[in-house]
């Protein structure tokens, strides 16, 4: 018996693609019968139904609220992955755990982090942020007289120039989507636009390119063109609508919307004008993916358009047949994503997705198509556009374009960059689902 | 350093001045002169614009190498628990080759500006600029890309022809300037 919806329930739909994919406005349009079936997936059993009584946390008065909420202790579990949890010299990596979160925007705790060399600690009265070179006048601000400013406040994802690398192995690995994705995720930032700063500045007509660079011990830079310092580029100094979380560049960072996360400066406290790029190592070494032949990409500055499947995806078991949802995010360095489709057969055929309103401009878009899971094979795939016209390349498209690693590589490897092929996940008939290519 | 020339700014009066630039903004920023900014001002541009003087060559170098990068880098750059700075394979052995300064950096300048703001790992921005100038001119004779002999300074470095100068395509023309 199926517990959560029942087949009959869909008698009346029309199926939208093979293998379970219904139209995606089915329950919008009135099947409000079915509503209280759409729901995240949990990782705990589902429950016969059973006489109810009175729960013991109902018995009593509950606990104190606190100064600052912590989150119920039932999900301890939601947490990123870590790879160096000690701080040992070398990069660190946490990954959003995507398959336990909806929505578009991604909890404070739980965005993403590299940082090279641990997040400083830093005192925000004492930080400074310098804006010098080809300016009329260099100047220095305190968080403080930012804060005086004109704020904005824009959604914006940001994403890893490294984020899906494991999708670049000859063979998929048996990883869920935070492993493959987890170095993406989406916030509300609030700050001062960068154009407001530079123009106080007064910008030299020579000015081509910035240098951002960070009060890490690294002192992290990237050189940034100027057309997009003017474009939508932002001081932030909030976060989801509070203060940058230290792994996040607190008390500042650079927010290029949709552009490689690296260039992001995080602990921002100088920007130099200049005539031409810095080449400093991560644009002129790390962050430039070799293509098949041995040339290699330089300035690959967009995270071009891309989705993946967050409900199912491995680790989710689908406890039972019958109704699922199936979401996920999707997002464009280019502007709004316009369309995603899904397929429930490994791509031959598609039905298109509803997507969440409000679609922002290079944020997280959350999809979603109501899917009934007959308790066969299914293959679960996603494909995005954007409103440029641009479209997430098919898996064969990508690997023609962009090569292979030329060995399988370990799942927190970096053997290339830029992915945004599509991700595939095989429902298994155990209602297990695992990672392949499609 | 900027404490002192604000507060020279201050005596002198010349706060006013950041209100006139611009009507449209606050004005809130507080005018610094470049000198204040030096201590930060470390980066190093590809045609050698920010290089400060002195030398070095790689046989100095090595001795500085061998005292503050190897436990890390390895005998030689061959690599430990941190990347190897010598050898490399060829690119066209596949996308996930690992990246050298022989096999793939395309500047010279890269190598000076990267050691002096940010290594050795434990204590960065502690190098000389000539011990800065040693180490570049070592990693790039481990590389033979100069001779043991050969001086790095602020002229000869930028003018060091790197191997795989010409292996890059723009991903994004229309988006740089
Ligand atoms: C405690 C370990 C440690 C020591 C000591 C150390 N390094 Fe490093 N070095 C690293 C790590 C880790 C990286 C990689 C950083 C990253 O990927 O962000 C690195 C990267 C580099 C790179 C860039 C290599 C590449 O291709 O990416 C150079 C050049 C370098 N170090 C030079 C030096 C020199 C010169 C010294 C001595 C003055 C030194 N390092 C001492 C840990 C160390």
């Amino acid at each position: 018996m199926s517990k959560h919806s029942s087949i009959d329930s869909f008698r009346d739909l029309r199926p939208a693609a093979a293998n379970g994919l219904y139209d995606r406005r089915a329950f919008l349009k009135g099947g409000t019968a079915f509503a209280t079936a759409i729901g995240g997936y949990t990782l705990s059993e589902t429950l016969n139904a059973q006489s109810l009584v009175d729960d013991p946390w109902s018995a009593s008065a509950g606990t104190p609220t606190g100064p600052y909420e912590a989150r119920s202790r039932f999900e301890n579990s939601v947490v990123r992955t870590m790879t160096n949890p000690n701080g040992e010299p070398r990069s660190q990596q946490s990954r959003t755990p995507h398959h336990m979160l909806d929505g578009t925007f991604t909890p404070n705790g739980l965005h993403f982090v590299i940082s090279r060399s641990g997040p400083p600690d830093i005192d925000p009265d004492q930080h400074r942020l310098a804006i010098h070179g080809l300016v009329k006048q260099p100047l220095i601000f305190t968080l403080d007289s930012l804060m005086r400013y004109p704020m904005v406040s824009r959604m914006a994802f940001v994403e890893c120039g490294g984020n899906s690398a494991p999708m670049w192995s000859p063979e998929p690995l048996d990883a869920n989507v935070q492993a493959l994705h987890g170095l993406v995720s989406s916030a509300e930032w609030s700050g001062v636009m960068l154009s407001t700063l530079l123009e106080e500045a007064g910008i030299e007509p020579s000015a081509k390119w910035l240098i951002a660079e960070g009060s890490d011990s690294l002192a992290l830079h990237r050189s940034v063109p100027l057309s997009k310092a003017l474009d939508d580029a932002m001081i932030a100094m909030y976060q989801n609508g509070e203060r940058l979380m230290p792994g996040n560049g607190y008390p500042m960072r650079l927010l290029l919307p949709g552009w490689e996360g690296n260039m992001n400066v995080k602990w921002l406290r100088r920007i130099e004008l200049v005539d031409q790029p810095a080449m400093s190592i991560y644009e002129a070494r790390t962050y430039a993916p070799i293509l098949p032949g041995g040339k290699a990409y330089q300035f690959y500055f967009l995270q071009e358009v891309k989705s993946f499947i967050t409900h199912p995806s491995p680790g989710l078991l689908l406890s039972d047949h019958g109704f699922y949802e199936i979401s996920g995010i999707a997002y464009s360095a280019n502007g709004r994503i316009s369309k995603v489709m899904v397929s429930a057969d490994g791509g031959e055929s598609w039905a298109e997705a509803e997507l969440q309103a409000p679609v922002l401009p290079k944020a997280f878009t959350r999809f979603r198509i109501p899917w009934q899971w007959d308790g066969g094979p299914a293959v679960l795939q996603s494909r995005a556009w954007d409103e440029a016209g641009y479209v997430q390349p098919t898996r064969s498209e990508i690997v023609a374009a962009r090569g292979e690693a030329s060995r399988v590589p370990n799942v927190n490897g970096f053997p290339s960059q830029h992915y945004n092929g599509p991700t595939s996940w095989q429902v298994n008939q155990t209602g297990e689902v695992k990672h392949v290519y499609a | 350093m900027y404490m002192r020339s604000v507060q020279f700014l201050m005596l002198t009066g010349l706060f006013i001045h950041c209100a006139v630039i611009n009507a449209q903004s606050p004005g809130l920023g507080t005018p610094i002169d470049e000198i204040d900014i030096a201590a930060w001002n470390i980066d190093v541009l590809p045609d050698g614009t920010g290089l400060p003087s002195g030398e070095g060559n790689a046989v100095q170098g090595k001795i500085i190498y061998e005292q503050k990068c190897i436990v890390c880098h390895g005998l030689n750059g061959q690599g430990g628990i941190s990347p190897a700075l010598a050898g490399g394979e060829p690119l066209s052995n596949g996308i996930d080759t690992a990246k050298t300064i022989g096999n793939f950096w395309p500047y010279a300048t890269t190598i000076f500006d990267y050691t002096r703001r940010a290594m050795p790992w434990f204590a960065p921005r502690t190098l000389t600029d000539n011990e800065v100038y040693s180490l570049t001119a070592y990693l790039l004779a481990l590389n033979n890309i100069i001779d043991q002999e050969d001086i790095m300074d602020a002229t000869s470095l930028p003018a060091v022809e790197m191997p795989n100068r010409d292996g890059f395509i723009i991903r994004f023309p229309e988006r740089t300037p």
